[in-house]
């Protein structure tokens, strides 16, 4: 992997507080990136020393092997997408996408086509001449990344940009975004706090805990091989089963049970906690593993069923489509999963 | 439905009863006295009351009819001396030779017995030009512009027509004019201190935002004449500033700091600072706080982000602030009068010697009445301004 941007043992602290802690991450040229991570887990403050806002402490910042630490926010040529847009109130929003046209001295001739050309694209081309103030918030987020796009820059930052608006149209942006993203070519580092949404749209996820990286990969990885608990917990739903180690492939559960889980490197006696997805647990019978359990619970959620399940000492939830067999409170089941999608990780 | 939203106007109307009698009270009535007197005009009408009732009908033409003359000969044998005496003053300065013309006439009518007529061409053939008329009857109309063309330098000839006063009979223009250069000096000067000011008090948090308004607001709770009074300290030749400049042997004698227009802009410039920082900085804290970085990020190097982004956005703080101290400003007294000298004395000073001194109280109404249209048409032009869209930045 050739980086295009690379952060070095990267630390930022105010202060007392360390907000982000020996930061190593790569990020290649053409990438999605997601900073994925909960409120106060360091993704502004990341994405603020990338465009030059914040020195880090320590560490250094590479863009195209070259180390950019030294360069003012205007000579990063990063477009900054910024949580709840930054247009300019008192500039029309052609004034607004002009600008950055406008600061690197493109000529007015040259500007005008190209202000209406990158309007047009994202049908707005017909509010040219009104105030921010005067569009909705989904048109006021079209403008902000077009006013971010229009000068062609070569990494695309965005701080939570969907974060104010409502589900539809945030739905409709995120596959907005993947298209530019696909259509352009760009490099784009996207700061989320909410889960679906680094999911649908990244190439990769790094998922913050704290100013640090608990796990970065693919939307499948993370999601299906969490690294740790934080990770298992954070994405997605997950039931947690804690347990002892017996042997290279063997753990034995808190209820009695043993069950088989992928080789996971922990010496016998270490105490674990085994990570399986909802609807990787299944009434069938088939799978490597079988846990004696009683429904306690019947969900209907439309498109599927919960069920809460008691397993002894264990308490454990399953997804199952609907169409499979009636199931009713009560009734006794034999759970099953396979090996395969176990994450083992210390407790 | 009806009755109730009636009674409902009628409670709100009584819970702002006070506001309006307030208003009513220390503020219209006292404007509208200021007006009238400045207007009013009965020196003249008040010493010829039969004169003036019956003078209006006549055509201007030729001698005014006998009914008239006798009226004018009975207000001359019945009206005390003295008060004739000042109307006649008032209208021998509008048409030279009246004094004697009234003086004869006077004379003649009192001497006058019972029953008899008097021939006025026969005591002063003067009396058969209609000018002399003509300036009773304009002189004794119950209301005049006379105050008001007086403010600006300005007079009524002879023919009525409005024209420029002898340069040596009136300052008022000299002095509205300083007036205005005064505050806008003044205005200018707070600008410049004002605007960076703000920007950095609004730009920091914390105890360093909370002690540089303090700095500002700390003069604002202190007497205007404790503010003054320390500058007149400060400013003379054995003053702190003086005595530090000659000390360190910067200069050989003292620098002329006071009694002059110097000294009159720096302390007013200080004393009205509060009224221009104090806007601009609640404009500009209303600025997100993202938008100098999104300028930056879009490759706006500092001065550029400032000229395009925060100064624009912070226009309606400055202009509201420049309104304001420039309306402050030219209504000052108390500052030119201790540390200014004799030519920085400001409108202000001119109607308190006519109120104080002259007890022309038409002509201080006058004054009044010129700063109050000023400062009205400053207060128009603000309100166009900011309407025309000029965003608050929030
Ligand atoms: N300028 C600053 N001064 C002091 N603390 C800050 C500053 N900026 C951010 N922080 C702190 O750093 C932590 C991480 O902030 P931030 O990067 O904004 O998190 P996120 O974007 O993930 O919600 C927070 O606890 C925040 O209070
Ligand atoms: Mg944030």
């Amino acid at each position: 992997m050739t980086a295009f941007i690379e952060l070095r043992g990267v630390s930022k602290t105010f202060g007392q507080v360390t907000v982000v802690e020996g930061l190593n991450l790569e990020v290649r040229k053409g990438e999605f990136l997601s900073l994925l991570g909960p409120s106060g887990s360091g993704k502004t403050t990341i994405l603020m020393m990338l465009a030059g806002f914040e020195g880090a402490t320590s560490g250094d910042i590479l863009l195209d092997g070259e180390k950019i630490d030294h360069l003012p926010p205007y000579r990063r040529g990063m477009g900054v997408v910024f949580q709840n847009y930054a247009l300019f109130p008192h500039m029309s929003v052609a004034e607004n996408v002009a600008f950055p046209l406008e600061m690197r001295g493109v000529p007015k001739s040259e500007t005008r086509p190209r202000v209406k050309a990158a309007l047009d694209r994202v049908q707005l081309g017909h509010l040219a001449d009104r105030r921010p103030d005067q569009l909705s918030g989904g048109q006021q987020q079209r403008v902000a990344l077009t006013r971010a796009l229009v000068y062609e820059p070569k990494v695309i930052l965005m701080d939570e940009p969907l974060g104010a608006l409502d589900k539809k149209l945030r739905e409709e942006m995120q596959l907005e975004i993947r298209e530019l993203h696909r259509r352009l070519g760009l490099t784009i580092i996207f700061v989320t706090h909410d889960q679906s949404e680094a999911l649908t749209m990244s190439d990769r996820i790094a998922i913050f805990d704290a100013g640090k990286i608990a796990q970065i990969g693919t939307a499948g990885e993370v999601y299906d091989h969490p690294h740790n608990r934080f990770v298992a917990e954070f994405i997605g739903e997950t039931n947690l089963l804690d347990g002892v180690v017996k042997g290279p492939a063997a753990v034995e559960l808190t209820n009695g049970a043993t069950i088989v889980a992928p080789d996971h490197g922990y010496a016998a006696g270490s105490r674990v906690s085994v990570s399986i997805r909802p609807e990787r647990l299944r009434l069938d019978g088939n799978g490597d593993n079988r846990l004696q359990a009683t429904i306690s619970d019947v969900v209907y959620q439309g498109d599927h069923l919960r069920l809460h399940l008691d397993a002894g000492a264990l308490s454990l939830v399953a997804r199952l489509e609907r169409g499979a067999a009636e199931r009713r409170t009560g009734e006794s089941v034999t759970v099953s999963f396979a090996a395969a999608d176990c994450s083992v990780f210390a407790a | 439905m009806n009755a109730v939203s009636a009674r409902q106007r009628g409670r709100a109307a009584l819970l702002i009863a006070p506001l309006v009698i307030f208003l009513g009270v220390f503020f219209l009535w006292p404007l509208w006295l200021m007006v009238d007197v400045s207007i009013r005009n009965d020196a003249i009408g008040g010493a010829f009351p039969r004169t003036a009732e019956l003078i209006g009908s006549w055509d201007g033409e030729a001698m005014p009819d006998a009914e008239i003359q006798a009226a004018l000969v009975e207000d001359l044998r019945e009206t005390p001396q003295s008060t004739l005496g000042a109307a006649v003053r008032t209208l021998n300065s509008q048409v030279s030779g009246f004094r004697t013309l009234m003086g004869r006439t006077a004379n003649a009518a009192r001497d006058l017995e019972d029953g008899q007529t008097l021939d006025l061409v026969e005591v002063d053939d003067r009396w058969a030009e209609p000018r002399f008329w003509q300036a009773i009857q304009t002189s004794v109309a119950p209301y005049t512009d006379r105050n008001l063309l007086a403010a600006l330098d300005l007079e009524r000839s002879d023919t009525g027509e409005i024209e420029r006063m002898a340069a040596s009979a009136s300052a008022n223009r000299l002095i509205i004019w300083r007036t205005f250069a005064i505050a806008g000096s003044v205005t200018v000067l707070c600008a410049l201190i004002g605007l960076p000011y703000a920007m950095l008090a609004a730009s920091v948090t914390g105890w360093k935002r909370n002690a540089l308004l303090l700095a500002v607001l700390l003069p604002l709770w202190t007497s205007l004449l404790v503010r003054t009074a320390a500058w007149f300290i400060l400013l003379q030749n054995e003053g702190i500033i003086n005595k530090t400049l000659i000390g360190l042997g910067w200069i050989d004698g003292p620098l002329p700091l006071i009694f002059n227009r110097l000294g009159v802009v720096i302390a007013m410039t200080h004393v009205l600072l509060p009224f221009m920082v104090l806007p601009i900085f609640s404009v500009v804290s209303a600025i997100p706080k993202n938008l100098m970085p999104a300028a930056a990020s879009l490759g706006a190097r500092p001065l550029r982000a400032f000229w395009r982004v925060l100064l624009p956005l912070s226009m309606p703080g400055l202009l509201a602030g420049s309104l304001l101290v420039f309306m402050v400003a030219i209504g000052y007294y108390i500052t030119p009068a201790l540390v200014g000298g004799p030519n920085d004395q400001m409108i202000s000073s001119v109607i308190a010697f006519y109120a104080l001194q002259t007890a022309n109280w038409g002509m201080a109404g006058a004054l009044g009445i010129l700063l109050l249209a000023v400062t009205t048409v400053l207060y128009l032009v603000y309100g166009r301004l900011s309407r025309g869209g000029a965003p608050t930045g929030a």
